[in-house]
């Protein structure tokens, strides 16, 4: 009896934190939301409501004809899009060869590698913007994609080489027997058996490049060729007081987010707890 | 015979594997920080960098007795020490919550999770907006709600409040990460470890004190670590909601002020000077850290 009352004053407690928690999470958000729907005549106004007296699209209207996020939002989809499946084969290619090829320097080679996890990524801008340069990225999409791809390289290439070599070796060992080539193995094999472990790379190279901002910012100066983070921050230097078109722009970036995290949702989880943290 | 020939068969099959790659890893990792290196002895000139003049160890030494990449240094360090914590502690808190029996788990978790997949440039702004001085929510709520304060904050505009909502903001974003990551520590427990202590009498907190912390034990290096280089790293936050260093350079973190000499002075150099500091700090604190907290373990 004593036992019961107490767990159940527990778990209200439990469920009196969480849903604390979950105000202060989501609070800003809805007021981003409402925020988003207001007239520009009540973005000030006093006391500031966190249910709109009068709910309007127009922010939506102005943010995507008259500003061109749709324009954005397309920029950033097709760099997060390019980035996300070049980085899944650059780094799946890398990973195999750790996991399964016997060669020379193997270990030198990988911890090279890694040693790329270490160099904070906004110190790199200086030089990857002179890089670039004489490349002639400047402006141009592939200067983005290129980049974000290398940033991603050493922790999504650690990531797929822990699950390459928990996956079972007897398959690719009898295809090999059979005289199958290390691509045809790589490609018809390994792969499709790592559906969970590809799943976690793709949401989080999508998740980086969808939100990268300090190397847009520098590589990027045209104006059709922003991407929406860029376009947000800038957007809100030049108009300070048109948050109503702020949000709206930023609830469009947030959208698509959310749906990757939603859809792989199952698989993240797993491939933090099972690969990203086992040192 | 045979199995060196497929040795060095695989050697070469390896160097196809690994080639697209490690020429992007050269390209625009490796390449890019010997050369940064390089620039930061000199005086650089970005359009014509063949009349660059080589300056030594000036652009490092400058930035040492810089007044305003002291204040940077120490902007960045208070910034460490509260969100670091904070983010552990609420983080913590948060997966011992969901590491129970309960009701829409993975709702919470997803709740949870919204900041951190939000980008740092939205929530900056929401920040800055909840922050204005003019008729921002925070304002309304202390003055009108909870009657804490009877005028309307700068809070932007104040060289020490405005990192309030900097560090909030830092605390607020971090703790679904660090969640997730203690959850997946808390739940590598063996359970039969909780059970047996249950049997021996230990209460909830006993159990806490004597399994879970010292179980989580990797779990929270791993977590010092990551998130201590983060807060070092921090930018776009001090960027969006101070313009970097307003008021009067006193709210820089070390990277804004690196960004601002960069690209706004055209201070390659010295900007480059202060990445190589920068980056010098965080491998020494991780190392320190490192050390620290294994130590403790063998104690």
């Amino acid at each position: 009896m004593g036992n019961h009352r107490k767990n159940l004053l527990s778990k209200s407690l439990t469920y009196f934190l969480l849903l604390a928690g979950t105000v202060v999470v989501l609070l800003p958000f809805w007021y981003m939301l409402i925020t988003s729907m207001k007239p520009q005549a009540y973005i000030f106004e006093l006391p500031p409501r966190l249910w709109p007296s009068e709910v309007s699209l127009i922010n939506y209207q102005k943010a995507l004809q008259t500003d061109q996020f749709g324009l954005y939002f397309m920029n950033s989809l097709f760099v997060a899009v390019l980035t996300t499946a070049s980085t899944l084969f650059v780094s799946s290619l890398m990973a195999y060869a750790f996991a399964r090829l016997k060669f020379r320097g193997k270990e030198v080679l990988f911890y090279f590698l890694l040693s790329g996890m270490m160099v904070p990524p906004v110190m790199l801008i200086i030089p990857q913007f002179i890089v670039a340069k004489f490349l002639d990225l400047p402006d141009k999409f592939l200067g983005l994609i290129l980049v974000y791809i290398t940033m991603n390289l050493s922790m999504q290439t650690f990531l797929l080489r822990g699950y390459f070599e928990g996956l079972p070796k007897e398959v690719e060992e009898a295809a090999l027997v059979d005289g199958a080539s290390r691509w045809l193995i790589f490609w018809k094999i390994v792969l499709p058996l790592s559906r969970p472990g590809l799943a976690v790379v793709t949401i989080f190279t999508f998740l980086f490049a969808w939100e990268e901002f300090p190397w847009a910012n520098v590589a990027i100066k045209e104006t059709t060729k922003r991407t929406l983070p860029i376009a947000i921050a800038l957007f809100q230097s030049q108009h300070l007081t048109e948050w109503g078109q702020v949000f709206a722009a930023s609830i469009m970036g947030i959208i698509p987010v959310v749906i990757v995290f939603a859809v792989f949702q199952k698989y993240f989880i797993r491939g933090i707890s099972t690969s990203g943290l086992k040192g | 015979m045979i199995t060196i020939k497929n040795k060095t068969n695989q050697s070469v099959q390896a160097a196809l594997f690994l080639l697209p790659g490690f020429i992007l890893f050269l390209t625009f990792i490796v390449g890019p920080m010997i050369y940064s290196f390089r620039i930061s002895f000199f005086d650089w000139n970005i359009i014509f960098p063949e009349k660059s003049t080589w300056v030594g160890f000036a652009n490092y030494l400058e930035a040492i007795r810089d007044p305003i990449f002291r204040k940077a240094v120490l902007n960045n360090a208070v910034y460490t020490l509260v969100t670091v914590p904070g983010q552990m502690i609420f983080g913590l808190l948060v997966a011992l919550l969901l590491n129970q029996q309960i009701r829409g788990k993975a709702a919470f978790r997803v709740i949870f999770y919204l900041p951190v997949i939000t980008s740092w440039v939205i929530v900056s702004l929401l920040f800055e907006y909840m922050f204005s001085g003019q008729a921002g929510l925070i304002n309304y709520l202390l003055r009108d709600v909870l009657h804490i304060i009877d005028q309307n904050i700068l809070w932007l505009a104040d060289p020490v409040l405005a990192f309030i909502p900097i560090h909030l903001l830092g605390i607020w974003k971090g703790v679904g990460w660090t969640a997730v990551i203690f959850l997946a520590g808390l739940q590598a427990i063996p359970i039969q470890l909780f059970e047996a202590a249950l049997v021996d009498g230990a209460n909830r907190l006993q159990q806490f004190r004597y399994i879970t912390l010292p179980m989580i034990r990797q779990t929270t290096i791993y977590l010092v670590v990551v998130l201590t280089a983060g807060a070092l790293n921090a930018y776009i936050s001090n960027l969006l909601l101070t313009n970097g260093g307003d008021p009067l350079d006193q709210t820089h973190f070390i990277l804004t002020l690196m960004y601002e000499e960069t690209f706004g002075n055209l201070e390659f150099g010295y900007g480059s000077a202060i990445s190589y500091l920068l980056t010098i700090i965080v491998f020494i604190i991780s190392v320190i850290q490192i050390r620290l907290l294994r130590n403790q373990e063998q104690v």
